[in-house]
């Protein structure tokens, strides 16, 4: 009889585990599980509970592998064998997950880790992206389209649309462009409308300073703070 | 055969689609091509009066969709050119009438014996622009050179790209010479810049082609017409034909010249 393999949504992702069974057979029953629910995966951050099972270096680079060319990403694996939870480890996968009891606090979205919200395409007039984290374009982000990220927000290229940066409250969160240029600008409580901009447009950053939204043009000694 | 089904939007409204459709459609016409327009505006229909061809119409669009005539017996012949038809819109329904499966299955059956169908999409993002780029295999964005239209084109493209129907190609219409020179007017690299999209035509605002509308001839088939010959350059660059120059609307210093030169560089 094959593995069973659960699948439950936590937090951070899906957690998967599975009911009996030696490794090779409880990784062939998750690709069947994977290829049986198709599309509907797509995209999603996996945790892996394997128990005491012991997996090894490259049957681990091979599933994340495997994963990713389906498009789910392995974020972790818990597992009771020490050594299997090192291998783990030295593969920059995590080993522990916090179910429900991490600080929510403001700030935490500014932590570093955090995840952020990787967009690779340019948003044109219309489209909106909403994310607790932070949020990264590589593309313009046009008038019309709007960003709302619970963390920072950065674009590499014209940010001209609306953007909101620490939408649930951060004042610590920043926006940072190439051409920072956007329609209404907000971090946490605080809304700015830029002014007009003349000349070459250059990087900037902008940020909560003494309860009013500043821009700043970047310099390379400047860190998040 | 199997044609090539281009539709013609824009978002907003009044930018210049139906004359598009009309200039498009009857250069590539004169190309020697067989064309069908459709109208897909349908409750407000025009089409039919840009190309002169009201006075004839017997059955339209809802009628072919829903069963009371033959494809052929929508399909009205261009008083000019031989090889140009018009299917019209329904006056007296809305945009409801057609479904997007409704065009796929009507422009399937155009394919077989056309080289072109120019499908003139309504304004707005609703069902009617979902019926029109349904069939799409090429979508053709008009916009003036102002900022609200650009705003509704950058909207479009986006759904175009949702829509896998991308990339779309531009045509800025009603580009008006002396606010040009005067530097009053949105310039050309400016739409450009912002909409990311390839151009495929620069339309200058000319007073004759409402002249042409209100006649019912289109003028693209006015061979003296440098307006007409912008559309004729369009209906060029649809049929693949590389290498057609941008009408140069003014002296090649000024802007236009630069824009059409930034194009030809490969941009």
């Amino acid at each position: 009889m094959p593995p069973e393999v659960q699948i439950k949504g936590i937090r951070e992702g899906l957690l998967i585990s599975f009911s009996q069974g030696d490794w090779p057979d409880v990784e062939q029953a998750l690709y069947e599980e994977i290829d049986h629910r198709g599309d509907f995966l797509k995209g999603a951050q996996l945790i892996l509970d394997v128990e005491d099972r012991l997996v090894n270096a490259a049957a681990m680079t091979k599933l994340r592998r495997r994963l990713s060319d389906q498009g789910l990403s392995l974020w972790a694996v818990l597992s009771q064998s020490p050594e299997t939870e090192r291998t783990a480890q030295t593969l920059g996968l995590a080993t522990r997950i916090h179910e429900g009891e991490a600080d929510e606090g403001p700030g935490r979205a500014g932590d570093e880790g955090e995840e952020a919200l990787f967009v690779r395409r340019t948003l044109r007039s219309g489209a909106n992206i909403s994310h607790p984290g932070h949020v990264t374009v590589i593309g313009d982000v046009n008038p019309g389209a709007e960003i709302i990220a619970g963390g920072n927000v950065l674009v590499w290229g014209r940010l001209r649309g609306l953007v909101h940066a620490g939408a649930e409250g951060d004042e610590g969160a920043v926006v940072c462009a190439l051409d920072l240029s956007p329609t209404q600008l907000r971090i946490a409580e605080h809304i700015a409308i830029p002014p007009e901009q003349n000349g070459q447009p250059r990087p900037e950053m902008a940020r909560v300073q003494n309860g009013q939204v500043v821009a700043e043009p970047w310099e390379p000694a400047k860190v998040l703070s | 055969m199997s044609g090539k089904v281009i539709t013609i939007t824009s978002g907003k409204g009044g930018v210049g689609k139906t004359t598009a459709s009309a200039n498009i459609g009857a250069a590539l016409a004169d190309l020697g091509y067989k064309v069908v327009c459709i109208d897909a505006d349908i409750g407000l229909r025009n089409l039919d009066v840009v190309m002169g061809l009201e006075n004839r119409i017997v059955y339209d669009l809802v009628d072919v969709v829903e069963g009371r005539c033959k494809l052929r017996q929508a399909m009205i012949r261009d008083k000019r050119l031989n090889e140009l038809y018009l299917i019209p819109a329904a006056q007296t329904r809305d945009k409801s009438a057609v479904s997007p499966a409704d065009m796929r299955r009507v422009c399937d059956e155009l394919r077989k014996e056309h080289d072109y169908i120019v499908i003139d999409s309504p304004a707005g993002i609703e069902r009617g622009f979902q019926n029109a780029i349904a069939p799409a295999d090429q979508v053709i964005i008009v916009t003036n050179p102002e900022v609200s239209a650009v705003r509704d084109a950058d909207r479009i493209i986006g759904m175009v790209e949702a829509e896998e129907k991308g990339p779309a190609q531009l045509v800025i219409n009603r580009i008006n010479l002396e606010m040009v020179e005067r530097g009053d007017m949105l310039a050309a690299a400016d739409v450009l810049e912002l909409l990311a999209v390839d151009l495929i035509g620069l339309v200058p605002d000319d007073q004759d082609v409402i002249v042409s509308t209100n006649r019912g001839t289109p003028i693209a088939l006015d061979n003296k017409s440098r307006t007409g010959e912008a559309f004729r350059n369009i209906a060029r660059r649809i049929t693949g034909e590389d290498d057609v120059p941008f009408v140069a609307m003014e002296n090649s210093n000024g802007f236009l010249g630069r824009i059409s030169k930034l194009i030809r560089s490969g941009n």
